[in-house]
């Protein structure tokens, strides 16, 4: 299998954009209308959620997060994160659905769930205008380098890395779209090929499929550890949560 | 969980003055084309209908077909008459009903 | 302006006296949409705004704002404004009520559009005449299928 070397890997980066900037006038109105954007009424569901009492504890998040604006401001910009106890790399997902099962004595919500996805929405949209802010450090390193690895490794019958077409090429045409540089700082995003909010990990899948590669499953320790390189090269991006994407 | 609505309706109007009206409504519009992940094709369910009631008097009605956008959303205009409610109502092909209302205050 | 209106309001210029009729030729798919809207009566184009990209960026979602300039009073309003498009699955997107409490014929809404087409807004007033107005938009597919 061809690799590249660890050496263009590491060559300095430029600034990055987020998606919005390349996107559709549409697209970008869309996003920046809190009322007309598709993606808040996830977040309005995920407040609903948040104080919802949940499972035997009967706790909501709320009982033990109180007000979410105040508590979770800064939070998704630190994600994905090393868990304290045994479940290593967590994404806000992951972070949530552990509090559910340890915390709140409820079961874990699906990937591209109604809730999750709200609930998601809800407290990364806490973050939103505030940059990402990943620390890499060595709990976390080796799952920093798998992630990395993933990036750089041609897959699928198409034998293609996300750097041909994020890093080389963002920013030029593919048909009729304009490819970004495939940042997650916009995630959970109103996609309108979806007709829905989705979650990274969706868009990720999606993307191996576009190469024609084997989909790790959502959640999967590959696609968090990607998460994890991915909000590494978007250090300094604002979260836009909920952004709006073609 | 029911289906969640946002509307957006000024806290007060001078009368005579048009006011714009938003509404926005999560839900799938299902076309009745789609696939499921078996293949079945997955039955049509979308808003047909959405009526807009100020002070008890119908001044708007949408008539929805699958060609509108899933999530809907509207925009529309009411002239402020006097203070009061506006009531919003919505049905879907399965019957399941929706409801939003938001009050005006008019002065002058 | 589209290649089919120009064609059409050739074709038109031969009625001597209501040059602005819309007129039945080669698009006998959209004539008959359009008799279904406006119940055999005449149609004219004008007054209706039809405000939307040239190009979607998805064509699950395209905004539209569609405007007819009418003083929306009780003896001079728009009862009705269609959306029509002739290319989707189903032609008939919406149809909505209006009347003299709107105080502005303006509906701004977002819609599927199936291919590239033109989608036309037909709007019925007060005095029982029908205007039409329409806009061309390109409909691209996604360059990377989701599966």
């Amino acid at each position: 299998m061809l690799t590249l070397s660890v050496a263009a890997a590491e060559a300095p980066r430029p600034q990055p954009k987020s998606g919005i900037e390349y996107a559709g006038n549409d697209v970008r109105a869309l996003q920046a209308d809190d009322f007309g954007n598709p993606g808040m009424l996830w977040v309005v569901r995920g407040e609903k959620l948040w104080n919802a009492p949940a499972g035997r504890s009967e706790k909501s998040c709320a009982s033990c997060h109180r007000d979410a604006p105040a508590t979770m401001k800064g939070v998704a910009t630190r994600y994905p994160r090393m868990d304290a106890g045994e479940r290593g790399l967590l994404n806000l997902e992951g972070r949530i659905n552990q509090c559910r099962e340890q915390r709140q004595g409820t079961v874990a919500l699906s990937y591209e769930s109604e809730e999750l996805l709200a609930l998601t929405a809800y407290v990364a949209h806490q973050s939103r205008g505030i940059p990402v802010d990943v620390e890499v450090n060595e709990a976390n390193r080796k799952q920093y380098e798998r992630g990395r690895e993933t990036y750089y490794r041609r897959q699928g019958q198409m034998n293609l890395a996300c750097t041909h077409c994020h890093e080389r090429n963002a920013g030029r045409k593919l048909l009729a779209d304009t490819i970004s540089e495939g940042h997650g700082n916009a995630y959970p995003v109103y996609r309108l090929e979806w007709q829905s909010a989705g979650s990274l990990h969706r868009r990720l899948r999606a993307c191996y499929f576009g190469v024609r590669a084997e989909q790790p499953a959502a959640g999967a320790a590959e696609l968090v550890e990607l998460e994890l390189y991915l909000a590494s090269r978007a250090r300094g991006l604002r979260v836009e949560t909920p952004g709006v994407r073609r | 969980m029911s289906m969640l609505a946002r509307v957006q309706v000024p806290a007060q109007a001078r009368r005579g003055d048009v006011f714009p009206i938003r509404i926005a409504i999560q839900h799938p519009m299902e076309t009745g084309y789609r696939p499921d992940n078996f293949g079945r094709r997955i039955a049509r369910n979308v808003i047909n209908t959405l009526t807009c009631r100020y002070n008890g008097v119908e001044v708007f009605r949408a008539e929805m077909g699958s060609g509108v956008s899933a999530n809907p959303q509207l925009q529309f205009y009411v002239r402020a008459e006097s203070s009061g409610e506006l009531v919003f109502d919505w049905v879907d092909d399965s019957g399941q009903r929706g409801s939003e209302r938001a009050p005006i205050a008019v002065t002058g | 302006m589209p290649a089919d209106r120009r064609r059409f309001l050739v074709s038109c210029s031969a009625l001597a006296l209501a040059p602005e009729l819309a007129c039945a030729q080669q698009n006998p798919q959209r004539d008959a949409l359009l008799r279904d809207v406006t119940r055999g009566g005449p149609l004219r184009i004008g007054r209706v705004v039809v405000d939307t990209p040239t190009l979607a960026d998805n064509g699950h979602s395209v905004p539209l704002r569609i405007a007819v300039d009418s003083p929306m009073t009780a003896a001079d309003h728009v009862r009705r404004i269609t959306i029509l498009a002739e290319r989707n699955p189903r032609p008939l997107v919406a149809s909505y009520a209006l009347g003299p409490h709107c105080g502005r014929a303006e509906i701004v809404t977002r819609i599927r559009v199936a291919d590239s087409q033109d989608v036309i807004a037909v709007a019925e007033l007060s005095d029982g005449s029908f205007w039409m107005g329409s806009a061309h938009i390109i409909v691209t597919e996604l360059a990377c299928l989701e599966g």
